[in-house]
C-alpha cells in the first residue's frame, strides 16, 4: 500500500463517515468454502471512535465525485473539498488486509454519483462481486442502492450483499426537493419496494434453482437526518413505522443534523441535535421491542419528543388510567410498558413469578430501574399507596429527579 | 466437609459427582495447592476417576444444556466460592427442573446469571479486540489478555471466520494460547523472547506490509471520527482503558 491509498482513504473514510449505519448482523452467511470470513453471527464492534460510536465495518465512499448538489450532504458538487476515487482493487484489498486483522467485519460502501445511476451502482456491485467469487469472502458487505439504478445492477447487488440501503435522508419529499433539486422520493421507494419483494421472494423459495440462495439475508436499512427540515417528531415516527411495515426495513437510522456547510438552504445549527435524535431512537426501539405504535408516542397537540423524559415515560404519563400494573398478574405485554422495566427484567419477572410471589427485595436485584418503576406497579409489599397520583406533578418530580438526582421521596413528604 | 480438586473443570466434576452420589454436603470446595502449610490443603481429596467427569455432565446437559453451558462458563470466572455456588445451582435443579434458569427471586440464580453475563461479555470483547499481527512466514499472530479465563471459549469462532489463514491467539497473563494450524486448533504454550516480547514484534520477524495495515488502519480510525459528536465518556464504557494496549489504532504515530 502506498502513500496515495493513504491519501484516498482520509477522504474517502471521512466523506462516507455522515451514514451513520454500523450494523453488521443479522446476516446467515458462514464460511462454507473454505475462504476468508463468516457473518451467520450478532454483530462485532471492533473499535469505538471518540464520539463513541461503533466501528464495526470499513465505511467508505468508492468515490466522492458527485454530479448532485444535495445541501445536506458533504460531497456535494458546489462544495470545495478535495475529490477522490479509489480503484476497485484498493478497495477489495483493503477490505481483505483489514478482515485478516480483525480490524472490521466487513465493507460498508457507498459512493457519490459519478456520470449517471447505472454506471455507480455497476462499480459497486463489481467490488461486492470480486470479493465474493475472486476472493471468496465471507464477511459482512453493505452496499448502497444507488437511486435511480437499473432493477438488474440491484438485483445482482442482493445476490452478493448482506445488507443493502438507500437514504430518504429527509423526512419529507417536499422538503427533500428543495435542499436536494435533483433527487426525489420515486427513486428512493422504487428499488426499496423492488428489493422487497425479492428478498421475501428468495426467502419463501423452498425448491428450485434459488433454494437456500442468500438475497441481501441482513434486509436493508435507511437513514433520516433531522433537523435539517422542520418536519416533527410524529411525523418521522410514523413515517418510520411504514417503513418498518410497509418495506419491512431491518432499520431506520437517524442522523442528528450536523452543519456541514453555510449553505443558506438549511439552517445555521451551533451543534448537531444529539439529545433528539437520541429520543427518535428510544421511540424507534419502542415500536420494534415494545409493541407500541407510532402515534402512541407523541402527542397531536404535542407532536414533538419531550427532551426531558424519555418518550416511555411520557407515553405513561399521558394514560395514567393504565397504572398501577400489577406486578404479579399482568401480562408481559403490559409489564413491558412499565416506565423502569426493559425486556429482560420484564421476562425476568414473568418466569420468576410462577414460582412464588415477587417482592420489593427482588424487583430491587433483578436490574429494572426500580426507583422509576415503582410509580407504575404495585402487587407487592413495597407498593406505593399512591393510586390517584397527578400527571403534572409526577412528571415534574421525575424530570428534577433525572436530571439532578432528588431523593425519590421529596414527592410524598409534600 | 471440605473438598479438594485439581483445579481443572473435569477434577471439579468428579467432586460433584462425589458428593450428590453419597448425599455428603459440602461446605467448601478448593483447589489443591501444592504447599502443605496452605489453609486449602485440609480436606478430602477427590480423584480424577474416569467417566465420572463425563456421567456428570450428561445428567446436567439432559435437564438443559444452556444450564451446563452456563455452569462451564462459572467455573471459567475464576470468582470466588465458584465451586460452592455450582453446586448449590446443580442441586436446585436437580430440584426442580430448571427452576436455576428462571426463578430470580433466588440469589444463586441471580448471581450466576451475572457472572454469565460478565464471561459473555469478556468473550464478545475477545472476539471484537483481538488484533492480528501478519509474520514474515505467514503466521497470524495476537496477544491477549482477558480479565477470565476465556480462551476455551473463542476459538469455535476465530476458526470459522480465519478458516484460511494459520493463527495463533496468545493470552499473555496466563501464557497459554490458541494455534490453528488450517487443519484444527489446539491449546499451546509459546516462547516469543527471540523475537522481542509478543507485544512488539521485532521488524524483520514481521510481514513487509504489516506496518503499513497497521497505519492504514489507524488512518481510517482517525478520519471517521466525527469531531462534532465527542462523547468520551461513552466512548471509555465501550473500550475501557485496559483494552487499549493492544489496539494499534489508539496508539497513532
Amino acid at each position: 500500500m502506498n502513500a496515495k491509498t493513504l491519501e484516498k482513504l482520509k477522504i474517502l473514510a471521512d466523506a462516507a463517515k455522515y451514514d451513520v449505519s454500523c450494523s453488521s448482523s443479522g446476516s446467515k452467511r458462514k464460511n462454507k468454502n473454505g475462504g476468508l470470513g463468516n457473518a451467520e453471527g450478532m454483530g462485532i464492534c471492533h473499535s469505538y471512535t471518540e464520539d463513541g460510536r461503533c466501528v464495526s465495518l470499513l465505511k467508505i465512499l468508492l468515490t466522492n465525485f458527485c454530479i448532485y448538489d444535495c445541501a445536506y450532504c458533504v460531497s456535494r458538487s458546489s462544495n470545495d473539498v478535495k475529490r477522490a476515487a479509489f480503484t476497485v482493487q484498493e478497495v477489495v484489498e483493503l477490505s481483505i488486509n483489514f478482515y485478516r486483522r480483525n480490524y472490521i467485519e466487513g465493507l460498508f460502501l457507498s459512493s457519490g454519483i459519478f456520470k449517471n445511476a447505472d454506471y455507480t451502482m455497476e462499480r459497486l456491485v463489481r467490488i461486492a462481486r470480486d470479493l465474493r467469487t475472486l476472493h471468496k469472502f465471507n464477511g459482512y458487505i453493505h452496499l448502497k442502492t444507488i437511486p435511480g439504478a437499473s432493477d438488474e445492477l440491484v438485483h445482482e447487488a442482493g445476490l452478493y450483499a448482506d445488507r443493502l440501503s438507500v437514504n430518504l435522508e429527509i423526512p419529507s419529499e417536499k422538503n427533500l426537493k428543495k435542499i436536494a433539486p435533483e433527487k426525489n422520493y420515486k427513486e428512493v421507494y422504487d428499488p426499496m419496494n423492488y428489493l422487497q419483494e425479492q428478498i421475501t421472494g428468495y426467502q419463501g423459495e423452498k425448491k428450485g434453482k434459488n433454494k437456500g440462495r442468500l438475497f441481501a439475508p441482513a434486509g436493508q436499512s435507511t437513514q433520516l437526518v433531522v433537523g435539517a427540515t422542520p418536519e416533527t417528531d410524529r411525523h418521522i415516527l410514523s413515517l418510520s413505522e411504514s417503513l418498518y411495515q410497509d418495506q419491512e426495513l431491518k432499520r431506520v437510522y437517524y442522523s442528528g443534523y450536523i452543519p456541514v456547510s453555510d449553505d443558506n438552504r438549511l439552517p445555521a445549527l451551533k451543534s448537531p441535535p444529539l439529545l433528539r435524535e437520541n429520543r427518535l431512537y428510544q421511540a424507534d426501539w419502542l415500536m420494534r421491542f415494545y409493541g407500541f405504535q407510532a402515534e402512541e408516542l407523541t402527542d397531536e397537540s404535542e407532536p414533538n419528543l419531550d427532551l426531558r423524559l424519555d418518550p416511555k415515560v411520557c407515553w405513561a404519563l399521558r394514560n395514567p388510567w393504565l397504572f398501577p400494573v400489577d406486578i404479579q398478574k399482568a401480562p408481559y405485554e403490559m409489564i413491558l410498558r412499565v416506565p423502569g422495566i426493559g425486556v429482560k427484567s420484564a421476562r425476568m419477572i414473568i418466569t420468576s413469578r410462577k414460582f412464588g410471589k415477587l417482592r420489593e427485595e427482588h424487583l430491587k436485584k433483578m436490574g429494572l430501574a426500580f426507583n422509576r418503576a415503582r410509580y407504575f406497579i404495585c402487587g407487592f409489599n413495597g407498593s406505593l399507596k399512591l393510586h390517584d397520583w397527578k400527571p403534572e406533578v409526577l412528571k415534574t418530580h421525575l424530570i428534577s429527579s433525572t436530571h439532578q438526582n432528588f431523593g425519590q421521596t421529596s414527592l410524598f413528604n409534600a | 466437609m471440605t473438598f479438594l480438586y485439581n483445579g481443572s473443570w473435569e477434577g471439579l466434576l468428579c467432586v460433584y459427582f462425589q458428593v450428590f452420589n453419597e448425599n455428603q454436603s459440602p461446605d467448601a470446595i478448593h483447589v489443591k495447592m501444592s504447599s502443605s502449610v496452605s489453609l486449602f490443603s485440609i480436606g478430602e481429596e477427590v480423584p480424577l476417576i474416569d467417566g465420572h467427569a463425563e456421567r456428570v455432565q450428561q445428567k446436567l446437559r439432559k435437564t438443559s444444556p444452556r444450564f451446563l453451558n452456563r455452569l462451564f462458563k462459572i467455573f471459567l470466572s475464576e470468582e470466588a466460592g465458584r465451586e460452592m455456588l455450582i453446586y448449590r445451582l446443580i442441586r436446585l435443579q436437580l430440584q426442580d427442573i430448571n427452576r436455576a434458569l428462571a426463578d430470580f427471586r433466588n440469589p444463586d440464580v441471580r448471581l450466576s446469571e451475572r457472572i454469565e453475563k460478565k464471561i459473555n461479555r469478556e468473550v464478545h470483547r475477545m472476539h471484537a479486540f483481538v488484533r492480528f499481527q501478519r509474520t514474515a512466514d505467514d503466521l497470524w499472530l495476537a496477544p491477549i489478555q482477558p480479565d477470565f479465563n476465556v480462551m476455551p471459549l473463542i476459538g469455535r469462532h476465530f476458526e470459522k471466520r480465519y478458516a484460511d489463514q494459520k493463527w495463533v491467539i496468545y493470552d499473555i497473563k496466563r501464557n497459554y494460547g490458541l494455534y490453528y494450524d488450517l487443519e484444527r486448533t489446539e491449546f499451546v504454550e509459546m516462547d516469543f523472547s527471540m523475537n522481542g516480547s509478543l507485544e512488539k514484534l521485532s521488524d524483520e520477524f514481521l510481514h513487509a506490509e504489516e506496518k503499513g495495515y497497521q497505519k492504514l488502519w489507524q488512518n481510517y480510525f482517525e478520519s471517521t471520527n466525527i469531531k462534532a459528536r465527542k462523547n468520551p465518556k461513552l466512548h471509555l464504557r465501550h473500550v475501557p482503558k485496559r483494552y487499549w494496549r493492544f489496539l494499534y489504532e489508539k496508539h497513532p504515530g
